[in-house]
This record gives C-alpha cells, sequence and structure tokens, in this order.
C-alpha cells in the first residue's frame, strides 16, 4: 500500500538510502520544475518534451516527474522538496528560479541541478541555454522580405539581455534585406498571458505592423494573426508570424512564415546519460543552430523560392559557424561603433547586451 | 417548490459548523473528479490533506505559506466588520516589500541589529500610506473603497517593476530585472534549532512574530474599546454614530491598520523566503487572504486556522501534483470548490430552507 510513505517513515528511507540508489539497479530519478502548463505549446510544451524523450530514450532506467505552473517568487520549496524526493537530476526551466536553486543546491550537494537561462553556477548547478537569437536572424530575413507596410511588430517579454539580443538580431537581419523596414516593440512584462499578447498583437496590427514576432510563450499572436486570414480578397493577403519556442503550425496555417523551436532533447538526454555514465559536472552550456538545440520550422509554402533560398543559405551558414549573427560594422543606438567591419560579438557582451543597435527606434524600458 | 427563508439569528452552530462542511464536501466532490482522472480519490485526498501534516519538512512550509495569508487576513478582517472593504491588499504587501527592500538595499553591507525593524517600520508606513489613498478619498469625496484599493495594486506592480528594473536593480546581475540579494542584516533569521521544525526549515522569525499577532488581533477586538467600535459600525451604523463612533476615523483606522498588517507581510516576505527584490514576489497573498479572512469568520483565531488550511491545500496540491502526477489545473479545481461550497453554505448559516408552497409550510 502506497500509504506507507505517507507516514513520512519512507520520506525518511528515501533520505537515507538517496545516495545508494544511485549506484544500485534503480532508475535514475529526474525531475522538472516548469514555470507555465505543459499545454502552453510554447517554452513549457518544449521542455516537457524534453522530458518524454528521456523517459523514451532511457525507458525503465529512468523514472522522471514534474511540476507546471510553479511561480518563480514561490519556487524554491518546490525545488526543495523534489531533492528531498531523492531526485538524483533535477532541471529548473526558467530565469527566476536561479537564487531558489542555488539555495537549495548548497543543502543538497549530492544532487545535480541544471538551470535554464541563469547565469550563476555552483559544484552541483550547471547553467544551459538556447541561443535562439541565431533563429532570430532566419526569421529576420523572411520578415524583411515579406513585410509590404515595412513594419515589423515585436512583442517582447521582460528587457533581459535574452530578448534585447533577439529584438537586435532580427532587426539587423531584416534591414540586411530591406532597409526601409521599421521595429515597432511592445513590452507586455509577462512571458505567458494570452489576453496580453493577443492585445499586444492587435495594437501591433493596427500600428500597421504586417509582420508580427514574439518573444512570449502563448500561441495567442499566432491565433490573431491566423484570424486576419478570413475572408481575403484576391490579391490581398493576412498578417504574417512566426512559431515561437515550438512550431505553432497548427495554429497558424496560413499565418506562420516559420518557427524557433527550442529543441531541448539533445542535451536533456546527454546530460542524463553523463550522470548514468558518472562524468556529470557542472558547465554552462549555450547551443544554438549548429549543436541541434536551436530549430527552424519549415518555411511556409507562400514564400518566394528565392526568399526561401536566401534565408535557408543564412541558416546553414551558421549551422556551418560560418556566419555570426552580430558581425561588423555595427553601431549601437546612439551611433557609437560596436562592432568594427568584420568583427563579431563576444559571448561577454552578448549575455550582458543592454542596447539596440542603431536604427532602432524607442528606449529600452527601464 | 424549494424556497429560502432568512433565520431571525444564525445559529452559532452552523456559523462555524459551515467551514468544516465546507472542507468535508470538498474532499467529497474533489474525490470524485479525481477519481474521474484515474487516481485513487483516497489517496489524492490523504496526500492533499493529512501528508503535509505528517511530513516534518512540509509542516514547516505550511507555517512559510500560511504566515503571510494569516497577517493580511487578520489586517483585512476589521475592516470587514466595520463594512469597510479594502480589496487592495496585494498593493499594499507590495509597497510594504519594496520599501523595506528599499532600506535594507540602503544600508547594504551594513551589518546592525536595528536594520530589521527598520525594514519592518518601512514596510509598515509604506503600507499604511497606499491603503491612506482609498481611506482619503472615501471620507472626501465618498469615492468606494473597493475600486480604488483594488486599482491600487496595478499601480504598485508596475511600481515594483519600474523599481526592480531602475533604481534597486543589481548592478551586477546582467541587466535582469531583480534586485541584489540582501547581506545576512537584511535578513530574517531562520528558526533553526526549533523544536519540531527541521535542520533545513524556513520558518522565519516573522511566522513567529505572525503567531504572536493573533492573540494580540483577538484582545483588541474582544476586549477594547476600538474593536467594539468597529463591531458596532458594522452592524448598526446610525447606533455607533450616535454613540460618538466617528465613521471618518474607523474607515482611516480600518485601512490603515490592514496596510500596515499587509505592508509587514510584504516586508516578512521579501527578507524572508525571498531574500531579494524580484518582480514574482507577489503571489495573490492580498487576495487570498480575503478568502482565508472569511473563511476564519473574520475572527482572529479562526484566522488563523483558515490560513493554515489554505496553505495546506497549495502545499498538497504540490505533493499530489509529485507523487500522483495530478495535474495542476485539477488542484485548482479543488481549491475553487472550497470558496465555492463554503459561499454555498453560507446560505444555509443565514437562510432556512423550505420544501412546499409558502401558504401550506405555516
Amino acid at each position: 500500500m502506497k500509504l506507507l510513505k505517507t507516514l513520512g517513515l519512507a520520506t525518511a528511507l528515501t533520505l537515507a538510502t538517496g545516495g545508494v540508489m544511485a549506484q544500485s539497479d534503480d532508475p535514475l530519478s529526474v525531475g522538472f520544475i516548469y514555470v507555465g502548463p505543459i499545454g502552453d505549446f510554447g517554452w513549457s510544451y518544449q521542455h516537457e518534451q524534453g522530458r518524454l524523450a528521456i523517459e523514451e530514450h532511457f525507458g525503465d532506467a529512468v523514472e522522471t516527474t514534474y511540476i507546471e505552473s510553479v511561480p518563480e517568487g514561490d519556487s524554491e520549496r518546490v525545488i526543495r522538496r523534489m531533492a528531498q524526493d531523492g531526485t538524483d537530476l533535477i532541471f529548473t526551466t526558467s530565469f527566476g528560479y536561479m537564487t531558489p536553486t542555488l539555495r537549495v543546491a548548497g543543502q543538497f550537494p549530492e544532487t545535480m541541478f541544471e538551470h535554464a537561462t541563469g547565469y550563476q553556477r555552483a559544484d552541483n548547478v550547471s547553467v544551459y541555454s538556447g541561443r535562439f537569437y541565431e533563429g532570430r536572424t532566419v526569421q529576420g530575413i523572411l520578415a524583411g522580405h515579406m513585410t509590404e507596410s515595412n513594419v515589423i511588430g515585436y512583442i517582447a517579454s521582460f528587457p533581459i539581455p535574452e530578448v534585447i539580443r533577439g529584438i537586435n538580431a532580427a532587426y539587423l537581419a531584416a534591414k540586411s534585406v530591406n532597409p526601409d523596414v521599421e521595429f515597432k516593440i511592445v513590452w507586455v512584462s509577462t512571458w505567458f498571458d494570452p489576453a496580453k499578447e493577443a492585445d499586444a498583437a492587435n495594437a501591433l496590427i493596427e500600428q500597421g505592423a504586417d509582420v508580427i514576432m514574439q518573444h512570449t510563450d502563448s500561441t495567442a499572436p499566432m491565433t490573431i494573426a491566423e484570424a486576419t486570414w478570413d475572408n481575403l480578397g484576391e490579391d490581398e493577403t493576412g498578417i504574417y508570424a512566426f512559431g515561437q519556442a515550438s512550431d505553432m503550425l497548427e495554429f497558424g496555417p496560413n499565418a506562420r512564415l516559420s518557427s524557433i523551436i527550442d529543441n531541448w532533447n539533445p542535451y536533456y538526454i546527454e546530460r542524463v546519460q553523463a550522470v548514468m555514465d558518472g562524468t556529470w559536472e557542472s558547465a554552462d552550456s549555450w547551443h544554438g543552430i549548429g549543436q541541434g538545440t536551436t530549430t527552424i520550422g519549415a518555411f511556409n509554402i507562400n514564400i518566394p523560392e528565392d526568399v526561401a533560398a536566401e534565408a535557408q543559405a543564412a541558416l546553414d551558414a551558421i549551422a556551418a559557424g560560418e556566419l555570426h549573427p552580430f558581425t561588423g560594422p555595427v553601431n549601437k543606438q546612439d551611433g557609437s561603433v560596436w562592432l568594427a567591419e568584420g568583427e563579431t560579438a563576444d559571448d561577454g557582451t552578448l549575455l550582458g547586451m543592454n542596447f539596440y543597435v542603431e536604427g532602432i527606434e524607442g528606449a529600452i524600458p527601464n | 417548490m424549494i424556497r429560502l427563508e432568512p433565520r431571525l439569528t444564525p445559529s452559532r452552530a452552523m456559523v462555524w459548523g459551515t467551514p468544516a462542511l465546507a472542507v468535508l464536501a470538498t474532499m467529497i466532490a474533489g474525490g470524485i473528479l479525481f477519481a474521474m482522472l484515474g487516481k485513487n480519490p483516497m489517496e489524492a485526498i490523504w496526500t492533499i490533506f493529512v501528508d503535509p501534516i505528517l511530513d516534518p519538512y512540509s509542516r514547516d512550509e505550511l507555517f512559510v505559506k500560511a504566515a503571510p495569508l494569516v497577517l493580511i487576513a487578520i489586517g483585512l478582517s476589521y475592516g470587514f466588520r466595520a463594512g469597510v472593504w479594502n480589496i487592495g491588499a496585494e498593493g499594499q504587501f507590495i509597497v510594504g516589500a519594496i520599501a523595506g527592500s528599499a532600506v535594507g538595499l540602503a544600508f547594504y553591507g551594513t551589518e546592525a541589529i536595528w536594520l530589521l525593524p527598520l525594514m519592518a517600520l518601512a514596510g509598515m508606513v509604506a503600507g499604511t500610506l497606499w491603503a491612506m489613498i482609498p481611506a482619503f478619498l472615501k471620507v472626501r469625496f465618498n469615492a468606494n473603497e473597493i475600486l480604488v484599493s483594488l486599482m491600487l495594486v496595478y499601480v504598485a506592480d508596475q511600481l515594483l517593476r519600474a523599481m526592480v528594473a531602475g533604481p534597486l536593480r543589481n548592478p551586477a546581475g546582467f541587466n535582469f530585472p531583480e534586485s541584489r540579494l540582501f547581506h545576512d542584516s537584511a535578513v530574517l533569521p531562520l528558526l533553526q534549532g526549533f523544536p519540531g521544525l527541521t535542520e533545513y526549515t524556513r520558518v522565519h522569525v516573522g511566522v513567529l512574530i505572525a503567531l504572536l499577532l493573533v492573540p494580540l488581533a483577538w484582545l483588541l477586538l474582544r476586549k477594547h474599546l476600538l474593536g467594539f467600535n468597529i463591531q458596532v459600525m458594522g452592524s448598526a451604523p446610525r447606533a455607533a454614530r450616535f454613540s460618538g463612533v466617528k465613521p471618518a476615523m474607523i474607515i482611516y483606522v480600518c485601512l490603515g491598520l490592514s496596510g500596515a498588517m499587509a505592508g509587514l507581510a510584504g516586508l516578512f516576505e521579501v527578507a524572508g523566503p525571498a531574500g531579494q527584490l524580484v518582480p514574482a514576489l507577489p503571489q495573490g497573498y492580498g487576495f487570498t487572504a480575503i478568502i482565508v479572512a472569511f473563511l476564519g469568520r473574520l475572527n482572529p483565531l479562526g484566522i488563523l486556522a483558515a490560513g493554515l488550511v489554505m496553505a495546506l491545500t497549495y502545499i498538497g496540491g504540490e505533493n499530489a501534483q509529485l507523487d500522483l502526477g495530478l495535474p495542476r489545473a485539477a488542484i485548482s479545481v479543488f481549491q475553487g470548490m472550497l470558496l465555492f461550497f463554503l459561499l454555498g453554505l453560507d446560505i444555509l448559516v443565514r437562510y432556512r430552507v423550505r420544501f412546499g408552497k409558502r401558504g401550506a409550510a405555516q
């Protein structure tokens, strides 16, 4: 009877034998903490796909658990609870889990932690993220070509380096193929709020944007864009958008130009394998298109062939390491030189990026 | 025909019996829900309601989670008794956290025992001042305090975002919108080594203070003239006025008191479990506390019990997700049921159910 576990006896037993279990034939336990619901079809959904990939790859050799919609401000208890349960490897998949993860990790030195998108490590805490901005370059090329109004709308979440990097990369790419392009950016101060994201999309469309990019997790902007494709006249086109974090094709069969898909599966499988082999070490992984962490969804069939070919060429060049999305000459918004001719941005600057490149209007909210 | 007939005086047994009955009904309806999801209902109910009490780690967390709810709910209960509806405790919670953090960060690195009391004072003053806005508008212009206090929650939330992205941002934090971690003197001491608590407990001094305030609040309500005036004001405003109670004074006192308590709860949260000011700090405690206040019958002792029950559903709900794989949405429905049954059963406190036609029944 499982009720025995509830008497707290088993909790103590698990704790006492936790170390031994890892070496025995018992399955490796892997836990996941998600900031949104697994049904968001965006950020948390993709991490959940990674968990399922682990289960499929390792079968009975692993045992996985997860908790969804864990508020960042109240996550320490949940992370601790997972560690107490004897979980061997815990993935905390949102930036706001950084401090709580480090605190719990300090108290459970035998447990291994992997924190997504943070910048602080410990002996038993790795950090990992994706070079999503590489995908923004591909999107920017498509958007720059496909816009007719030359206004591209961008729904941004929080003014943190990761988001600003994406805006800059998309703008530079769009500008390179369409010098008249203009970006309108709306900050919604949330990662997942379908209502707010929908409002932002509508506001951008009213301001003349005909291509929408988003750095938020819900499918609401895609749904709004798709709705503009109903009842179109001859030769008219609706609003275009891009899938974010997951493919989102089913939400915008007409509107979706392409997508940036976070593919955590290879990284998650690699890290679980490392624990099993006893080779797990605290690391800082920042993988992009080349390593398969950032993947690009299929291009919309309405994209002209030459445009698709150009975007594909950029994609291939980035994957091969021949093209860096931030290659000089690039000036900062204030006109000062950031990258000289042929110079590429170093990771340190990218990780702390807090400025727009020249040509983007408006100020980063402060 | 089923009719509802008002009772002359609500039955005392029913007043206290319905919360227990609501919990019981929630267990039954929730059990059916869990069974439909293919889970063992007994096991699910056990995991949510009993496990957290038996497991020492979860027990600690119950207190951590309940403390802000109890603090805020006690403050709110005075106003609710007097007919002063402060719905914006969440906003007062936020400004309390901001003000307290600002003080803590201004003295960053200063090791001193006066720092935490100063932060607590700042939190309470900020919460009080924030609550004075609806109080003043109510007294001066008869503006609806429900709307004003609620709207100020959103203002406070934006203020928090502006603060962590601006003046209070961690200078070494890569531009991420959050403050630096408070230094030791600005963090509430943990009650480590307290009998009954675990080694890595997160129970902090603020929890102890919240517990101590419960009997004080009860004394203020039952033994002090102010408590009496508040109750008279709520049940018989005209009588209160004849006996010399100034409505304006009661409005200021009730809103100020609840603002101070919410501000203190905010400070305890930021200087306790969080240890830094983050935009994700507000968890809706200020709103949940409204439920807690009514679940506890606006009585400090009842509120303590209600706060613990509410915390139980949160922590038990998390355990149920982990241990049984119950979806988060099912847990939310379960929590909603509790409120639904409480409100539904409250009808039975104030009304009698009659069957048949009016004439026939008499």
